[in-house]
């Protein structure tokens, strides 16, 4: 375990290499996360032991073991290559946090694909643009999601599969719609496995920027190793641990902790596929003796909440380590955790890019409430001067959050956008697009992002989408997307909309623009509040300032406004 | 004044339209809507406005918790009250 005392110890001693031997792993030979997850763990005596354990809305919990997870995963490969799915097509992965998915993640990467998990509540927009950017040749789904995918299937001539898990029979399927229910299969016992390498492409999640379409964040299976030796020293996982990680896969969370991280060290995990009550999550820990928990500030917010004494109706003396991700961990939610639960929540911070945990507040550490910790040992962390790039080395100076190249998780790139990706280094140093401070400890604290990106409940959303799809409506003439405090979700989405001539504003268009966007893109990208203007504010060339309007929403100085159309 | 059922009925309709993909799910006056996963809490934020634009009420902030609007049976006795106060 890392202490504060074997901290600097460990940051010296430190080698990747020492972890690839730890996994078997032989630099050049062939390295499948797949593979690794189960078929490596049932070799090691432990295919009787509970991999997962998954309960949805109704009836009781379903468990996996490792031996069932090698034996589905198998399954899901011999059907993929029974359909032709070649190694490196992307598969996308469009369902709820059923099963299946997690089963069809470990099956796709054993024959060499890539696995492209997607939100299932994005609209069919959002799905649409992420398939066609992918050239995804196949989709794996549910009936529940099927009319989405079909409303936009016509418009993704490379999407030659459409999967569908749940098929009962009932409504009749389409041209290229084909079902495959796992359980009715008989298991497959011998597949051969996809010899991949480590620098195999093996995940590729989407994620948004400020401007022009969501990138595609392309990773490898080399990075196994990071998520390997994270889940150990971070969120301190170990043999007998019973761990929730609730973040939905498809968000990275949910995949390299929620998927790879605890399976490839052969620990059990739960899952819990409904929506958020502070009474159901409390039983869920209770029921399963939950013993690691890593989730979000906007959960841990609204547990918060939800109040102490739901706490107290609960035996949850079953927790041993709580981890947080997605958005800064406030100092208030860290010392509630403290006072109701007897441990802190350790704020662990990274980026969809990074792949996994880049800086963190360790188990055996001494957490400073609200700093996000220090770097993890390998990685070489520092900010960097905004302006010039240069590192900043004097204490409590603020700059952007920047990382050294060479992790094992680190994204290879940007799918079909190398220029985007390349816009990411400077000087040498990956750079995060996060800006904190480095206090004399070595300990990290957030300070804001340097883009008008929004973190809505530690999703990211940019304005960019969510303007491109109000402009589609009949009824807009421009609009401006920024981010508003919440006191829940830390920010959440406002649009300022100015009407065409012959459109008048009023709650009824405010609720239309509203689920308009919902359908289309998602409701964490659905703007919680909508205010109609005549004219946006812009630049003398015309470029509209969000800086201005997002000052006006948290009530700060605009800054310089010599630009400003208007005066 | 509009009764119970009616705005029951109301809700569900709009529910069942907006939020639910899948035709065949079943959907109830009683079904848990937020926590069982069928309105998320970003999506609430537009089931208010509906309320609220389709009664022509104010539900404030502090009455719209995933509690108040987690089946169609609790959000009709909320608006129920709401139209009563008004």
């Amino acid at each position: 375990m890392l202490t504060s005392a074997s901290y600097e110890q460990c940051c010296h001693s430190f080698r990747w290499s020492d972890v690839e031997r730890e996994l078997g792993y032989t630099p050049g030979g062939a390295l499948n996360i797949g593979w690794h997850c189960s078929d490596r763990i049932c070799a090691a005596g432990k295919g009787a032991k509970v991999a997962l354990v998954w309960e949805g809305l109704a009836g009781e919990p379903r468990r996996y073991t490792f031996d069932d997870l090698r034996l589905a995963s198998n399954t899901v490969g011999a059907f993929l290559r029974s359909l032709q799915v070649a190694a490196g097509d992307r598969v996308c992965l469009f369902m709820d946090r059923i099963p299946e998915l997690y089963l069809a993640f470990l099956g796709v990467l054993k024959i060499g694909a890539v696995v492209q998990p997607l939100f299932s509540a994005f609209g069919e927009e959002s799905l649409r643009v992420r398939l066609a950017d992918a050239a995804t040749t196949t989709i794996i789904t549910q009936r529940k999601h099927l009319p989405k995918v079909r409303r936009i299937a016509g418009a993704l001539p490379c999407l030659a599969r459409i999967i569908v898990v749940d098929h009962d029979g009932g409504a009749a399927l389409q041209p290229r719609e084909v079902a495959f229910t796992l359980d009715a299969c008989a298991p497959v016992r011998d597949f051969t496995v996809c010899p991949t390498t480590a620098e195999s492409a093996s995940v590729l999640h989407y994620t948004s920027g400020t401007t022009g379409q969501p990138k595609g964040v392309q990773h490898v299976h080399a990075s196994l190793l990071t998520h390997a030796i994270t889940a150990q020293w971070v969120l301190d996982l170990a043999e007998r641990d019973i761990y929730w990680c609730t973040a939905d896969p498809g968000w990275v969370t949910g995949t390299s902790y929620g998927i790879i991280g605890p399976w490839c060290r052969g620990i059990t995990q739960c899952v819990m596929d409904k929506g958020f009550s502070a009474t159901a999550w409390y039983t869920f820990v209770e029921k399963h003796k939950i013993s690691v928990w890593y989730s979000a500030p906007t959960a841990i917010r609204s547990l918060m909440q939800a109040g102490d004494a739901e706490v107290t109706r609960h035996d949850l003396s079953s927790l041993r380590h709580l981890a947080s991700v997605g958005e800064p961990l406030n100092a208030e939610a860290v010392m509630w955790s403290q006072r109701v639960f007897g441990k802190p929540f350790h704020d662990t911070y990274w980026q969809t890019e990074t792949g996994g945990i880049m800086i963190a507040n360790y188990p055996g550490m001494h957490v400073k409430p609200g700093s996000m910790g220090k770097p993890f040992p390998g990685i070489t962390a520092a900010v960097l001067d905004e302006r010039t790039g240069a590192v900043l080395g004097a204490p409590q100076a603020i700059g952007m959050i920047a990382f050294k190249p060479g992790w094992p998780a680190m994204m290879r790139g940007y799918w079909n956008n190398a220029r985007a990706y390349a816009e990411k280094f400077r000087n040498g140093w990956y750079v995060t697009g996060d800006r904190a401070r480095v206090d004399e400890d070595g300990y990290f604290w957030f300070v804001g992002r340097n883009d008008d990106v929004i973190n809505a409940g530690g999703h990211l959303v940019s304005p960019f989408e969510v303007e491109s799809v109000l402009l589609e409506h009949p009824a807009v003439a421009e609009s401006a997307v920024v981010s508003k405090p919440d006191a829940i979700n830390m920010e959440v989405v406002k649009a300022f909309v100015a009407l065409k001539a012959g459109h008048l504003p009023g709650s009824g268009l405010e609720l239309e623009l509203m689920n308009y966007v919902r359908k289309k893109l998602s409701s964490i990208a659905m703007p919680q509040e909508i205010t109609f203007v005549d004219a946006l504010p812009r630049t003398r060339s015309g470029k509209i300032m969000r800086r201005l309007l997002r000052a006006q929403e948290w009530g700060v100085e605009a800054g310089d406004t010599s630009t400003l159309e208007s005066d | 004044m509009t009764d119970i059922p009616e705005i029951r009925d109301t809700v569900l309709q709009y529910v069942v339209q907006e939020y639910l993909e899948d035709d065949q799910a079943r959907v109830t006056y009683d079904t848990a809507l937020i926590s069982g996963g069928y309105v998320d809490s970003f999506s609430m934020v537009s089931l208010k406005r509906f309320l609220e634009h389709h009664y022509q009420i104010s539900i404030p902030n502090e009455l719209a918790s995933a509690e108040a609007f987690d089946s169609v049976t609790k959000i009709a006795a909320l608006v129920h009250e709401l139209l009563r106060q008004a």
